[in-house]
């Protein structure tokens, strides 16, 4: 079976129409890490440190009521946020604004008064003191930093400086396009998300590798075609199986994120969005870069070496 | 090469037998007895996601464990000059690391530094110096000890926090150091968490001071009660009413026994009121002491002071000299028990304050785990059928390639004693597509070889051949980041990056070597003229 025959699609032609849709999302990619730098964005609070609680109750329950009631002591900041299965209910609080006492507690006093008829379970519940949260932000942000650094170094040892380059701009590209859009649709940053980010950046590069090859091949081989032409070409040969090894990881991912749970709901979202960028980009992205520079420096050095004689 | 594919297959073998070994504790609840030391011990643990339960990092207040040691110095100096008649004006601790000694004239203290470096050698001493007519000494603990005193106190903090979890009996605790003065308790399946926090956060700090009956509460407003002597509350519970309410009381500053006198303590209950209390008993030095004290202040009330709170403010009717004691209140069974838990394993060196409290109710657990197996099935499903339909033959080659991916990586965790998490779980449901990849990229370039022109066993040889560089890299760049998410990761997510290189690592085998073998062996029995793929 053959899902993609011999196609000749002018890859590297529309590169003027990615880079503007990718510059577009990187952007808003940029702007949700400022927000999440500023505490801004919906950061889980493993990161910003705080309380939270999930409950589950045994009838349906009114949100608003329990908004009321906690506000009313002294819980105003508490976040609310319903589980449609099961009449479950998570209650952040950010920074404690009891003066005493153990927010927990507090909130299921509070609300077995206010629900007398309506009896829960706390399912689960984190309480995080804010130095724990300083520490894993510097521990994450290491993290992803010596990833991303191991990363390059390998591509750049094993094929050149400029593979190098491309395949940093497409994985940043994978990052900042999973932050943009969990930013937008104000998913909650925590932990399990940086987990999905740094596996689809180790997966983007698998992707990104598998058409870089290709290229090198191609490239040792011929000399005589155009570069954009050889980047087509090679990128057209491999497209099958970029397209079934994404698909068959995309496979998995979704049964994740239909089946999963809602504790991994999110996690899993990211994994199978992450597929789908990370095979963009390794098309769209990396190959192109590495063609423009290719092509830079077969045209531009000679205009160089003629303006320093001048 | 016949030997070869034979050597290949007893290896596959090999390890699916190796795999099921391992996997055996973790597979069978109670194997029979013949088997018994036989099998390895080590089993796949459940996470605390998966299975409940309470995680738990606290901070250990170290800068606390240094005062607390130079009080104990402070107050030794002061017991030695009063017991020489030396006339002095104050010892007391000052600042973060230091004692301060005021005398009244240079001789006492020129004659005092000279005893007090021989009995404190690794104190670094500051020579008299005048001061508005008086004459100070400091007694400064340099940086190197009070760091080598941090490091013992969340050392020792761990050991106490051990030895009370050992006896609330939880079964599998984590408990270890993380950092400069963290503490990592896990407690698995615990039931009731807010009392096993209770207990291992508790200080235990027991006191036996005397009450000062020169002064009454009333009147004692700050700056009236005596430099010595200091305000607690005392727990007291109405017979009738059964209300605790706390009343003041003014003890001594200064113990007369402390806590780490103490060889036993166990919990009885009182005939006469059916009231549960602590019966504790003292080494020998504490025996002495108690057996003086008593004897001194015959009359007198001495009060029971665990953390800063009066349990108990009994008079002495007469001089107790068998070494032992009972700490009697208001007292749950519960209560008492915890008590006894704490006296007998000793107090913390320093208070402790909780950080972090992530605590996973039994049912989400089970929840997660049914719906994490229910993805990963229909995740396999799904693969496989893609598989078998777009690559025919080839396509079940790497299904078995899969499963024995699976299978070696599950034998792994267990060997290792791994404990999956929810998010291992999620790893290894994308390892099923993952591993599938690597045949991908294989028989895509048999399918070019083919294309080519090639004969099948030509192509199936080029492929592999081929394919092996850019599988490599691609495994090499995952396995970067998964180093480094086990490397920073905590909890769940170190789970997701054990299963997730160990994943990477099995798959280079299964997808290079396994599945080859099956190709070449089919071509050792029958005349391949056509693959299909």
């Amino acid at each position: 079976m053959q899902l993609i025959g011999n196609t000749k699609i002018d890859f590297i032609g529309m590169r003027k129409i990615t880079y503007i849709i990718s510059s577009l999302i990187a952007i808003v990619g940029l702007i949700g890490i400022i927000q999440i730098a500023r505490n801004d964005a919906n950061m889980g609070i493993e990161f910003s440190g705080g309380t939270s609680v999930q409950l589950k109750f045994t009838q349906p329950f009114s949100l608003e009521r329990v908004r009321n009631v906690l506000a009313t002591n002294n819980l105003k900041e508490a976040s609310l946020q319903e589980i449609k299965e099961g009449n479950k209910l998570l209650i952040k609080v950010g920074k404690t604004t009891l003066a005493t006492g153990n927010v927990v507690d507090t909130i299921k006093e509070v609300l077995i008064k206010e629900f007398p008829e309506n009896t829960f379970v706390a399912e689960s519940s984190a309480e995080v003191g804010p130095s724990i949260g300083d520490k894993l932000k510097k521990d994450t942000l290491m993290a992803v930093a010596i990833s991303m650094f191991g990363i390059i170094m390998y591509i750049a040892w094993r094929f050149d400086l400029k593979f190098g380059v491309g395949a940093i701009v497409a994985t940043l590209h994978d990052v900042l396009a999973m932050i943009a859009l969990f930013y937008i649709m104000d998913k909650e940053i925590n932990l399990l998300f940086i987990t999905a980010v740094l596996t689809i950046a180790g997966y983007s590069l698998t992707d990104t590798v598998v058409v870089f090859d290709r290229i090198r091949e191609n490239i040792n081989k011929n000399l005589d075609e155009s570069m954009g032409a050889l980047f087509n070409r090679s990128i057209n040969e491999v497209l099958s199986r970029t397209v079934v090894t994404s698909l068959t990881t995309f496979l998995a991912a979704i049964s994740l994120f239909l089946f999963g749970g809602e504790v991994i709901h999110d996690f899993a979202l990211a994994l199978v969005a992450g597929v789908v960028i990370a095979t963009y980009s390794s098309i769209f992205i990396a190959s192109p870069i590495v063609a423009e520079l290719e092509n830079r420096r077969k045209t531009v050095t000679v205009p160089q070496a003629a303006q320093l004689e001048i | 090469m016949p030997k070869s594919i034979s050597w290949r297959i007893s290896l596959i073998l090999f390890f699916v037998l190796l795999s099921f070994f391992y996997l055996t504790p973790t597979l069978v609840t109670k194997p029979p007895s013949w088997l018994d030391g036989l099998l390895p011990k080590d089993k796949i643990h459940l996470g605390l996601d998966l299975q409940g339960g309470t995680h738990l990092v606290m901070e250990v207040d170290t800068q606390k464990a240094i005062e607390g040691t130079l009080d104990l110095i402070a107050s030794d100096l002061e017991d030695s000059l009063n017991s020489r008649n030396i006339r002095f004006k104050q010892v007391a601790r000052i600042g973060e690391d230091s004692v301060n000694l005021t005398f009244y004239d240079k001789e006492s203290a020129e004659s005092e530094l000279q005893l007090i470096k021989q009995k404190f050698p690794e104190y670094e001493l500051t020579p008299p110096v005048d001061e508005a007519g008086f004459v100070n000494i400091l007694l400064r603990m340099d940086k190197k000890t009070v760091q080598d005193r941090k490091d013992k106190a969340v050392a020792q903090s761990l050991e106490t926090i051990r030895n009370r979890i050992d006896q609330f009996g939880v079964s599998e605790p984590v408990i270890q150091r993380e950092g400069i003065n963290h503490i990592v308790v896990q407690l698995p399946g615990i039931k009731d968490p807010k009392r096993a926090i209770e207990l291992i956060g508790k200080t235990a700090r027991l006191d036996f001071r005397l009450v000062d009956e020169n002064t009454s509460v009333p009147i004692a407003a700050p700056g009236t009660i005596p430099d010595d002597a200091e305000i607690l509350m005392e727990k007291q519970s109405n017979s009738a009413t059964g209300a605790v309410q706390e009343i003041p009381i003014v003890v001594k500053k200064k113990a007369i026994i402390t806590g780490d006198l103490l060889t036993d303590a166990q919990v009885r209950i009182d005939s006469q009121f059916n009231q549960p209390y602590v019966a504790i008993d003292f080494n020998s030095t504490g025996s002495r002491l108690f057996d003086q004290v008593t004897a001194a202040n015959v009359g007198k009330r001495f009060a029971i002071v665990l953390d800063g709170t009066v349990y108990s403010a009994p008079v002495i009717r007469e001089r107790i000299s068998g070494g032992s004691a009972q700490i009697s209140g208001n007292f749950s069974e519960k209560e008492v028990a915890d008590l006894a838990i704490v006296l007998r394993a000793g107090s913390l060196p320093a208070p402790v304050k909780i950080v972090q409290n992530v605590t996973v109710g039994p049912s989400i657990g089970q929840d997660s785990i049914s719906k994490g197996l229910t993805a990963g099935g229909l995740g396999v499903a799904m693969v496989v059928v893609f598989m078998a339909v777009y690559y025919r033959l080839a396509g079940l080659v790497a299904n078995f390639g899969m499963v024995l991916n699976i299978l070696y990586l599950m034998g792994a965790l267990a060997a290792l004693g791994a404990t999956l998490t929810l998010p291992g779980i999620a790893a290894i449901v994308l390892l099923i597509g993952m591993s599938v990849d690597s045949n991908v990229l294989i028989f895509e370039r048999v399918k070019e070889e083919i294309r080519l022109g090639r004969s099948p066993r030509m192509s199936i040889d080029a492929g592999y051949d081929k394919a092996f560089l850019t599988i490599m890299d691609s495994h090499v760049t995952t396995l970067i980041t998964a180093a480094v998410l086990f490397q920073f990761g905590t909890g769940p997510v170190k789970g997701f990056a054990v299963s997730l290189s160990l994943g990477i690592i099995i798959n280079l085998f299964t997808s290079l070597v396994a599945t080859r073998v099956i190709f070449d062996s089919a071509f050792r029995r029958v005349t391949v003229n056509k693959l299909s793929i």
